[in-house]
């Protein structure tokens, strides 16, 4: 709780300090921006905190949102899929991604990270290979199954107006509450908890470690998936190139900042949201206050960094207080 | 006169340590310890475990500084703040778990760090030379441009011994220096302690084995609890003696055993092959309500049985039964399903998850049988198993939301139990079940152990403790290099008997098949 104080703080902080030096941020449309992207990134982010829960790193998240928007668009657009077969269709291939990371990771005994750094490549490629790097579009015939990115099924009442509620934030709080639930109400989040301290404990409790480690990728790369999905719907103008590019990296941001350790077995689904809301509220203020939008990846980069760096702090000094005990 | 008396004793001790306390946040592990050494004098100092042997051995080499008390080399007081100075003073501790670079070679892990150099660069013509002389005083006849990992675990004893000679050592600590030895390299080392002991060098020789002790050693140091409790010199050496001092009663009183009620076949073990030695078979069997322990080196194959029995390490073949069933033990959840539970080697790395609280460890095993709607937690049910269970092992913790890490060993220890008790094991693995746990732990889990074997559970613990497996064994199975070497009922068991077994001599009362 402490780690989601702090970000939380953060959160605060930066609001405030924007809204002084630019009181725009907090007009509704402004706000609403805000929401739906903070959703979107949210989304990928919980997904990825699994996957970190567990010791593990994804890198491939982007490659896999490059490949499953560019995958939807390329299979209702030129293959013809009708719109249940074509979402089955990349619901099936991001689950099968993380299915193959889990067996490769377990089974097969490879480091994580070269596992994922591979998939970053590999599903980038793919995608680019598919399309023959043209960039796609829905036109205006899918405007139904857009919806799910664009629309806003209510509004809020807001200081100054109304504020149209995106759809993505109703997914993400689905998504938000399942996950919580997950972790904290069901015995595979608890093994998943376990089994991120230490594997081997767990493997000596009867977990079947394997199992859950696999879960928990399955769930990072279907997120991804369900991420490609809303991202290309919400642009409608896939760039296999370039579509979800480097958001593997805002989403390890937002879990690490959320309180999940890269040692493994913490992490909270409301401290992700926040430090997913962070990293969209500085990307925002870096444009609304007019600073150089070069600086966009120096400003998360320190971020992340600060992240790693409270979090090896913090754990530096929890050993040092145990090295005092008996060994 | 007395201050002169004094003054001579005082400068013929090399070593003298005085009221010697450390603690560990706020558990005591030596309080007040008096110890010391003489000239060219093998010293053994034993204790069960968790007595304060490595923790004393690990401040006179200076790895760790005393809260209290005083240290006096050559009679003069030092400040032993690190293992350098300890090196300083002639003062080497050669570690049960030897501390060799293996991807060097035998010289150059001899003068590691202390190279001689020649234009800056390390001469690599004087360290071979030098190490030859070295070797040959050990006794070990390899070439000094030998990679370590090429030597036996005897062989790199020998050179963590030569390279603490090139530091012109005086005295050398050696903690269970035979604990992985077979007969013959342990006969070796025997005659090399001699040889050194002739050559002026102290000796202090921390060893479970009361029969070399008895060999050996000219004084005993005795530590129980973390306390001095007496020493012996000479012809008082003997084996009950040394026993009662250790577990400051007769041994019957402090293995307190009642007549066990031994029942059929539970497990029925037949030709098993463990992935560690696979060209061994083994077969054995174990009743209900029989306590069986299990002797032999470290290194001798019986974790990795256990392991095999419990699902960790898939068998190489071989059969498994439990009452009369055959069994698959493919994995722990498999072999828990079939009513096993382990208590396994390594508490921290295998037995507990240390940053979850004493509740999470203790229903972690439980929890797949008794959640709500096959997956929801029931934390109701946690709530209940953890507060029974830490009644009725009587775990000392503020809450059972307590962190495990912060737990002594002992209570650490009877967590793990705890998580498997919940399960009602009809077959309980233990591997080590004391190590590093209090005196009164250690009562504590002796006195569980037992309980469990009357209610008509089958025991099989593992022990490096000679008094353990004679304590509390109705039968011991001894093994050797990955072979079970044989059984001993409990009017058979001596700890000549079990050394004999396990260092690789036949059992007179079985067949050579």
């Amino acid at each position: 709780m402490k780690k989601i104080l702090g970000i939380f703080l953060l959160l605060v902080v930066v609001c405030v300090v924007t809204t002084l030096f630019n009181p725009k941020f907090l007009n509704a449309y402004n706000v609403q921006n805000i929401v739906r992207w903070t959703s979107l990134f949210s989304i990928i982010s919980i997904g990825v905190a699994f996957v970190i829960i567990t010791g593990g790193i994804d890198l491939s998240v982007g490659s896999t949102i490059g490949l499953t928007g560019t995958l939807l668009a390329w299979l209702l657009t030129f293959k013809h899929f009708n719109v249940g077969s074509a979402l089955l269709t990349v619901f099936a291939v991001s689950l099968a991604i993380g299915f193959g990371h889990g067996l490769l990771i377990t089974k097969l005994r490879l480091p994580t990270f070269v596992v994922t750094l591979c998939g970053l490549l590999l599903y980038r490629g793919i995608a680019r290979y598919l399309t023959n790097d043209n960039t796609l579009g829905f036109g205006s015939e899918f405007d139904s199954l857009r919806y799910i990115s664009v629309g806003h099924p209510f509004s809020l009442p807001f200081p100054g107006g109304r504020i149209l509620i995106p759809m993505p934030f109703v997914l993400m709080v689905v998504i938000a509450i399942a996950a919580a639930v997950l972790l904290n109400q069901t015995i595979y989040g608890r093994y998943l908890l376990a089994l991120g301290r230490n594997e081997q404990a767990a493997r000596y409790s009867g977990i079947n470690t394997h199992r859950i480690t696999i879960m928990a990728y399955v769930i990072c790369s279907v997120l991804a998936g369900l991420g490609g999905v809303l991202f290309a719907l919400d642009v409608n103008s896939i760039q296999p190139a370039g579509l979800g590019e480097f958001y593997e990296l805002y989403a390890i941001a937002a879990a690490v900042l959320g309180g999940c350790s890269l040692r493994g077995g913490e992490g909270t689904i409301v401290g992700v949201i926040i430090g997913a809301a962070v990293i969209r509220v500085l990307y925002n203020a870096i444009n609304i206050l007019g600073i150089p939008t070069q600086l966009d990846f120096a400003i998360i980069g320190l971020v992340i960094l600060g992240g790693v760096i409270t979090d090896e702090v913090i754990k530096r000094i929890v050993a040092r207080r145990r090295a005092a005990r008996p060994g | 006169m007395a201050s002169s008396f004094f003054t001579l004793s005082a400068s013929d001790h090399v070593i003298d340590a005085r009221y010697v306390s450390k603690r560990f946040a706020g558990v005591v592990a030596l309080e007040h310890v008096n110890l010391s050494l003489r000239r060219g004098e093998v010293l053994a100092v034993i204790g069960e475990n968790g007595a304060g042997k490595s923790t004393l051995m690990k401040i006179l080499a200076g790895v760790l500084t005393p809260d209290n008390g005083e240290i006096r080399i050559d009679g003069k007081p030092v400040e032993l703040d690190s293992v350098r100075t300890g090196l300083k003073h002639g003062i080497a501790l050669i570690h049960q778990e030897l501390n060799l670079s293996d991807n060097l070679d035998v010289a150059a892990n001899i003068f590691l760090g202390r190279e001689p150099r020649r234009f800056g660069l390390i001469d690599r013509r004087r360290i071979y030379a030098d190490a030859v002389p070295l070797l040959r005083e050990v006794g070990l006849e390899v070439d000094p441009r030998t990679l370590v990992d090429r030597l036996s675990i005897a062989h790199q004893q020998l050179v963590e011994i030569a390279k603490a000679r090139s530091t012109n050592a005086r005295v050398l600590i050696m903690d269970e220096p035979t604990s992985s030895l077979t007969q013959h390299e342990a006969e070796q080392l025997f005659k090399l302690v001699l040889k050194l002991r002739e050559a002026g060098v102290s000796i202090v020789y921390i060893s479970h084995r009361l029969g070399e002790v008895k060999r050996l050693a000219e004084r005993v140091v005795v530590l129980r609890d973390g306390k001095n409790a007496g020493d012996l010199h000479g012809y008082q050496i003997d084996h009950d003696s040394m026993v009662r001092l250790m577990v400051g009663r007769e041994l019957s009183q402090f293995y307190k055993r009642r007549a066990h009620v031994i029942r059929e076949d539970f497990l029925r073990v037949a030709d098993l092959r463990t992935p560690a030695h696979p060209q061994h078979r083994l077969s054995f069997t174990i009743k209900r309500g029989e306590m069986v322990g299990m002797a032999g080196l470290v290194g001798s194959g019986r974790t990795e049985l256990m392991q095999t029995l419990f699902g960790i390490a898939k068998p190489r073949g071989g059969s498994v039964s439990i009452a009369g069933q055959p069994v698959e033990l493919s994995s722990p959840l498999a072999a828990i399903e079939a009513g096993v539970g382990m208590v396994p080697e390594d508490r921290k790395q295998q037995g507990l998850i240390l940053e979850m609280a004493v509740r999470t460890n203790l229903t972690l095993a439980a929890l797949r049988a008794n959640c709500r709607g096959r997956v929801f937690l029931n934390r109701g049910y946690e709530r209940k198993l953890s507060a029974d269970m830490v009644g009725t092992l009587r775990i000392k913790t503020p809450s059972d939301r307590q962190l495990v890490h912060l737990l002594s060993g002992g209570n650490q220890q009877k967590v793990v139990l705890g998580k498997w008790l919940a399960l009602k094991p009809r077959l309980l693995l233990l591997d080590e079940p004391t190590r590093g746990v209090d005196i009164g732990a250690k009562q504590e889990i002796y006195r569980l152990m037992e309980e469990l074997v009357e209610s008509g559970v089958a025991i099989l613990f593992v022990s490096s403790e000679m008094t353990e497996i004679i304590g509390m064994s109705d039968r011991a199975l001894v093994m050797h290099e990955g072979r079970l070497m044989g059984e001993l009922r409990r009017d058979q068991l001596t700890e000549e008997a079990i050394m004999h077994l396990a260092t690789g001599g036949a059992d007179p009362e079985r067949d050579v098949a």
